[in-house]
């Protein structure tokens, strides 16, 4: 298992900071363009990466990151380019947390073995897979145990206690914390606070917890982090700039950089 | 101690999605588990089929359809049942569920429409909120569905993410879900998708086939020697096969929708030429490229035109208990024109890819043999895209 998100937490927490997660589609809207928006992400002050393999069916998401995945595919963007890019991302930056998060079938047509495999080799250092759930996660977790690679597992807002220990026992890296019920995207904001799950999965030992789903403005970020948890994800917001400025490399760029400065500056404590 | 059902047919099926629905799927199991030890829920649901749908529905020896006198072909007739074919039965039972959980409104997907106006009609029946998911090209292609929909209450939205068919509208539906559970039954359509759905609905359709083995039985003194039934997610097929998995002499053939041909990209054949992968919840055969990505099928008939398919079908074929063929839009659109001319019976498209696949084995036939195709549906869905097509010389898509 990689040290990396544990560093990552430990050095946030020296500085009273927590951490501001932002998430992109690979490969949106094309291989190139796609590395030069996850460099930028790192250099405007990211803390860890959240990265999604395009798949054809996302139905844990929400309609902006249904179109990355639309736009990416539509780029003839697959599995093996993506990994292209994470090897550059990695080259890039050899500390950040890479964490991925997809879908079930992506990693079952490859082989679940094969699959994680080819995550250490890259340095990739935790999966989220978005249809797996506990129940379903023994062999996705053997196989990312044997490869040293983080399991991730998603704490809901309805979830019993039984359910929060197990993801507390399971899951490895961080905890995602799910901010409110649906799908992603703005739509619907985040709601909080969510201090009684921080709380019990806290009771339960779980890996650091990082806020997501309706994550877009800054305060977002600032609620999340005093109502307890260690950080926050937000995929759609960070997308939505993507989208709105596909004419405009530059444009989308300079955009994306401001977008997250600004977010990260909302993690201090 | 809590009562589960086995999630998994083998190495096929399981409850792969949001972590957020599996409290809502665990619930419609514990619903579901209770419902079947409960003689009160039994009864009403009893009463619905048999005073309100038309249960039991009859079978029919076919007179001048079969190609070969050796060969006697018997329709069972869930054509004629209330809703024009056996999704209603089924759609009750959930229906029922989704009142006993609390539950005040009911979201689903439907491919021809046919799902849609069973749960609409349902919906309208039990007093439901009723909202239906329709890939928009299906739409298109299932008007006449959509008004019957929008007629008994329910509101239709069309999707047109993806391919803009049923696939699509599940993904919604799903996603529809995962905000709404709180409140909302997903009343899925078909044996697929994650557990407990292949189970729930196959309990509720499997009087499909224990009637048919009364009335087989009574007609002919034994057992058929084939049972036939057109395969799309499959519950037609799996309410038919149920009863007749431990009758080792019945053959049971399920058949898929060969659209242009299964050389041809355009088809929906998922057992015959799938490979295993994960769709919309459960472990199965599904159409999908090297890397996973899922591949639009394509059929003739709205409602066989799905890239996955119920994990049971799955399994039964691996263990060879169910033989899975492909009959393609052609031949399905000839015996669905032989049916009309020779019965007066209008069939669904769907069903008449098993009406195709019967035919193939009557004039294969050597000996006596019976076979019973389940005649899933009716046509009168379809006219309007049937008329077409034959103008169009049969190609016309």
């Amino acid at each position: 298992m990689s040290k990396r998100y544990a560093q990552l937490f430990a050095k946030l927490n020296d500085k009273n900071q927590g951490a501001f997660v932002p998430f992109v589609t690979i490969g949106d809207p094309n291989p190139e363009l796609s590395f030069e928006i996850i460099k930028t992400l790192i250099d405007a002050g990211a803390d860890a990466l959240e990265l999604g393999i395009p798949y054809s069916d996302p139905v844990a998401d929400g309609p902006t990151i249904q179109k990355a995945n639309i736009r990416a595919i539509d780029a003839q963007v697959t599995p093996p380019q993506c990994f292209e890019v994470l090897k550059k991302v990695r080259e890039y930056n050899a500390d950040i947390p890479i964490g991925l998060l997809l879908y079930s079938n992506i990693v079952f047509a490859k082989g679940l073995n094969t699959f994680y495999q080819t995550c250490a080799d890259i340095g990739i250092d935790s999966v989220l897979v978005a249809d797996v759930p506990t129940r379903e996660s023994k062999t996705f977790c053997l196989a990312a145990e044997k490869h040293g690679i983080a399991p991730i597992f998603i704490a809901p807002p309805n979830g019993k206690p039984e359910k929060l220990k197990q993801v507390a026992e399971l899951g490895q890296g961080y905890t995602y914390l799910l901010s409110r019920a649906g799908v992603t995207g703005t739509e619907t904001e985040a709601s909080m606070p969510v201090e009684s799950i921080i709380n019990a999965l806290k009771s339960y030992n779980a890996p650091p917890s990082l806020l997501g789903f309706g994550i877009s403005k800054p305060e977002h970020v600032k609620a999340a982090i005093t109502s307890g948890a260690d950080g926050a994800i937000s995929g759609s917001a960070v997308v939505k700039i993507i989208e709105e400025n596909l004419d405009n490399p530059s444009e989308l760029l300079a955009q994306l950089n401001q977008f997250i400065s600004s977010m990260k500056a909302a993690t201090q404590r | 101690m809590t009562q589960h059902l086995d999630a998994y047919f083998g190495e096929f099926g399981g409850m792969f999605v949001p972590e957020l629905l599996v409290p809502a799927l665990e619930q419609l199991e514990q619903e579901f588990i209770k419902s079947q030890n409960d003689p009160e829920f039994q009864q009403e649901f009893q009463q619905l089929l048999n005073e309100y749908a038309g249960r039991p529905t009859p079978l029919t020896l076919t007179r001048n359809f079969s190609p070969n006198p050796l060969a006697k072909i018997y329709l069972k007739r869930e054509d004629l049942l209330h809703g024009g074919a056996h999704k209603t039965n089924q759609v009750l039972g959930q229906a029922l569920l989704t009142k006993r959980m609390g539950k005040k409104r009911v979201i689903a997907e439907t491919g021809a429409g046919q799902h849609g106006v069973a749960t609409a009609l349902a919906c309208a029946l039990l007093g439901l909120e009723c909202k239906i998911y329709m890939g928009a090209k299906d739409c298109e292609r299932q008007q006449p569905n959509v008004f019957r929909m929008k007629l008994m209450g329910a509101e239709v939205i069309p999707v047109d993410a993806g391919s803009g068919t049923l696939k699509d509208a599940v993904n919604e539906a799903l996603r529809d879900w995962a905000a709404s559970y709180e409140d909302s039954h997903y009343l899925l359509g078909t044996a697929a998708g994650p557990h407990p759905f292949p189970t729930v609905v196959r309990e509720f359709q499997k009087m499909i086939g224990e009637e048919a083995k009364e009335q087989i039985v009574k007609a002919e003194g034994r057992l058929p020697d084939y049972v036939v039934a057109c395969v799309g997610g499959g519950s037609n097929a799996i309410g038919m096969f149920n009863d007749f998995i431990k009758e080792e002499s019945v053959k049971l053939i399920g058949v898929e929708p060969g659209g242009h041909g299964l050389s041809s990209l355009k088809h929906g054949a998922t057992i015959c030429k799938g490979t295993k992968g994960i769709l919309h919840g459960a472990i199965t055969y599904i159409m999908q490229d090297e890397h996973g990505q899922i591949e639009e099928s394509y059929s003739v008939s709205a409602g066989l035109d799905y890239p996955g398919v119920g994990p049971q079908h799955a399994y039964l074929h691996d263990i060879g208990r169910a033989e899975y063929v492909a009959a393609n839009d052609d031949e399905a659109l000839e015996a669905f024109q032989r049916l009309c001319r020779c019965e007066g019976i209008i069939p669904a498209l769907e069903s008449s890819h098993a009406l195709a696949h019967a035919l193939k084995l009557a004039e294969a036939a050597t000996e006596e043999t019976i076979i019973v195709v389940n005649l899933s549906g009716r046509g009168d869905k379809d006219l309007t895209h049937v008329h077409r097509v034959l103008e169009a010389g049969g190609h016309y898509e």
